[in-house]
């Protein structure tokens, strides 16, 4: 027989009973379909994932204190310190080797009037000239503010492009004065557009010196003893391969300063490739409970296919001592029934895929989340259905090639 | 004349179950059956006749003896060989038709040819064939029937140009009229009539007197032996 005429006479065996057909396939189209949506869920994370890393510019170390900026540093206990302060910036500048940059942030949260545009819950963030180097931020225009307007608290904006555009529309926003909380900065620069990065909006943001960050916003108490405290230092280092020496020499300077040691030490440090790591374990962890569902739903899927096609075995004994009487073999009616299992775990792959695509694409248009439909997934879904198709069918057709055909002729 | 044999069976045994429970179904049956015979085996249910005639046929195989089919031994073949055999050398008619549901007329004619090695042919000319054959049996009219719009006897007709797709060496056939009335009947069996005098072999088992007389040997059996046999003067 050849194999076209086996795949015709499966084709109307499955389409004699629609109905079982499609609930049979429903397990193999339902584990095809999860395959492809969670491969595409988390392809779509990773890739977003991979593109903030890249966005956080390269070579970085972030150095963060263990408080939140809202709470009392100098409060915890003695012996503590009240975290990172602006002075620890120079100090890791001046006595750590290796290091190109460092730059230091502290934030705020306020209203921006810009003429008749108010704007609430802005985020000002007060950073160091070196800032947009460190952050591989470029200006679209005008310029950022450089370390003497830092040393001199120049009350000066440099506007990130969304915020530009929602207080001035078309307009040039440079010369401009706004006021934010109760001062007013004048803009000298726009940059160019950053997107989202981790969970920051950097296009929305408004940059400022952080020395008038610190003079105009933040409430510090302990300034004048301490120092001015900040949320977090950027160093950059100019050679990779010396991270992690670098890390430890920012770690040791920090415990002599905050006097305190090494474990106890209230600042934490991540790198990049932390930050990697971190993400790509979680997304490799839901992998791998993806992998089980679509797993186990293939299972159920293939058992369901054995079952119906033994279903079917018995339904069509006549038909099959009918074949065997006219001429068919062992292996005809084997091949025969197996083509059936195949055709049906096939068909349901190829439903399951379009589930798939349209489960994806309707995910990403109803979540935030991006999919990213990999071919890697769409093989290994539809592999796995023909294997499973193959791998049940087997049995009830070896039953089927296995009927005498006398007793199957005699089948009522 | 010297006719060439188309059945030669040597003390065919078939034994069913063992010791105490040991039938012999059939017991020491030689026979043979030449070229354009049109035998009728005869006999009370439970005298064999089935069971001779699926070792005939190929369905099964002897116990012990010998059994050749124009030529073939065919007394020790796997189940594979036996399809095969049956493939290129036997044609059935059974008494409850046997076609496929849901298939038409057409396509359950064809239906050998899908398993026949050496018959395998282009669709068209196995078409052109079996168009040929339905129109042999007067129902040039119902190719595209499926078998639950055609009445009993038009489906045992179907049956016929089935068995005679792919040129067998013997046609058997198997109470063939036993399932329909005697009007059609009589066209099954006038269609027999005209296959023998085409010298197509034909093996009929039948238990009805007046249906065995148009074969030229009837052989009777009882308790699995030849019990008689007849010659009905041709």
């Amino acid at each position: 027989m050849n194999p076209i005429e086996i795949l015709r006479v499966s084709w109307e065996a499955i389409g004699r009973n629609k109905i079982r057909s499609i609930l049979t396939m429903l397990g193999i189209i339902i584990g095809v379909a999860a395959v492809i949506i969670m491969v595409a869920i988390s392809a779509g994370t990773e890739a977003t994932i991979q593109e903030n890393i890249t966005g956080l510019g390269s070579n970085l170390i972030f150095v963060s204190s263990n408080f939140s900026r809202s709470g009392p540093p100098g409060m915890m206990m003695a012996g503590s310190s009240g975290g990172l302060v602006f002075d620890d910036a120079a100090a890791i500048a001046e006595e750590v080797d290796g290091v190109s940059a460092v730059v230091v942030e502290q934030t705020s949260s306020q209203t921006v009037k810009a003429g008749k545009t108010s704007l609430e819950e802005i985020s000002i963030q007060g950073t160091t000239s070196g800032f947009p180097a460190v952050r591989d931020m470029k200006m679209a225009t005008g310029r950022y503010f450089n370390e003497k307007e830092v040393d001199q608290k120049t009350k000066v904006a440099v506007l990130g492009s969304t915020l530009a555009e929602e207080l001035f529309g078309a307009a040039n926003p440079i010369g401009q004065v706004i006021s934010v909380g109760s001062i007013k900065l004048t803009v000298i620069g726009v940059l160019a557009e950053k997107g989202t990065v981790g969970e920051i909006d950097y296009d929305s943001r408004l940059y400022t010196p952080i020395t008038v960050i610190f003079e105009k916003f933040i409430d510090s108490p302990f300034a004048r003893i301490r120092g001015d405290s900040v949320r977090m230092i950027y160093v950059k280092v100019s050679d990779t391969e010396a991270i992690d020496h670098i890390i430890l020499q920012i770690k040791l300077l920090l415990a002599k300063r905050h006097e305190t040691t090494l474990n106890d030490l209230d600042v934490t440090i991540t790198t990049q490739q932390d930050v990697i790591t971190a993400q790509g374990s979680t997304t490799s962890a839901f992998r791998s409970l993806l992998g089980w569902v679509a797993g186990v739903s293939l299972l159920v899927g293939g058992i369901g296919i054995m079952n119906i096609m033994l279903v079917s075995v018995t339904e069509r004994t006549r038909e099959i001592g009918i074949r065997q009487a006219v001429g068919a073999t062992p292996s005809d009616i084997l091949l025969q029934f197996l083509t059936e299992a195949l055709l049906l775990s096939v068909v349901g792959g190829i439903l399951g895929m379009l589930v798939g695509f349209g489960g994806s694409w309707i995910f990403s248009q109803a979540s935030a989340m991006r999919t990213v439909v990999s071919p890697a997934s769409i093989l290994l879904a539809f592999g796995s259905a023909a294997v499973v198709g193959v791998f049940f069918g087997f049995y009830p057709a070896s039953k089927a090639a296995q009927l005498e055909p006398i007793e199957a002729l005699r089948y009522e | 004349m010297e006719r060439r044999a188309v059945i030669e069976t040597r003390d065919l045994s078939k034994v069913y179950g063992a010791g105490d429970t040991r039938v012999a179904a059939v017991d020491g049956i030689s026979i043979r059956i030449e070229r354009g015979e049109f035998i009728a085996v005869m006999g009370p249910s439970g005298s064999g006749k089935s069971t001779l005639m699926y070792i005939l046929g190929c369905l099964a195989t002897p116990s012990s003896g010998k059994y050749f089919l124009d030529g073939e031994d065919a007394s020790n073949m796997n189940r594979r060989e036996l399809a095969f055999i049956r493939s290129r050398k036997i044609g059935f008619i059974f008494q409850s038709y046997n076609l496929l549901a849901r298939t038409t007329a057409l396509r359950n004619v064809t239906l050998p040819l899908l398993y026949n090695r050496s018959l395998r042919s282009e669709a068209k000319t196995s078409d052109t064939k079996a168009r040929r054959l339905l129109e042999l049996v007067g129902l040039g009219d119902r190719l595209h029937h499926e078998p639950h719009e055609l009445s009993g006897g038009q489906q045992q007709r179907v049956a016929i140009a089935r068995a005679l797709i792919n040129d067998p060496v013997m046609i058997i056939a198997d109470e063939p009229t036993g399932n329909l009335d005697s009007h059609s009947g009589e066209e099954v069996m006038r269609i027999l009539q005209d296959l023998h005098r085409k010298e197509v072999t034909i093996v009929m088992v039948t238990h009805n007197p007046r249906i065995a007389s148009e074969a030229t040997r009837s052989i009777h059996l009882s308790d699995g032996r030849i019990a008689d046999i007849v010659q009905n003067g041709k």
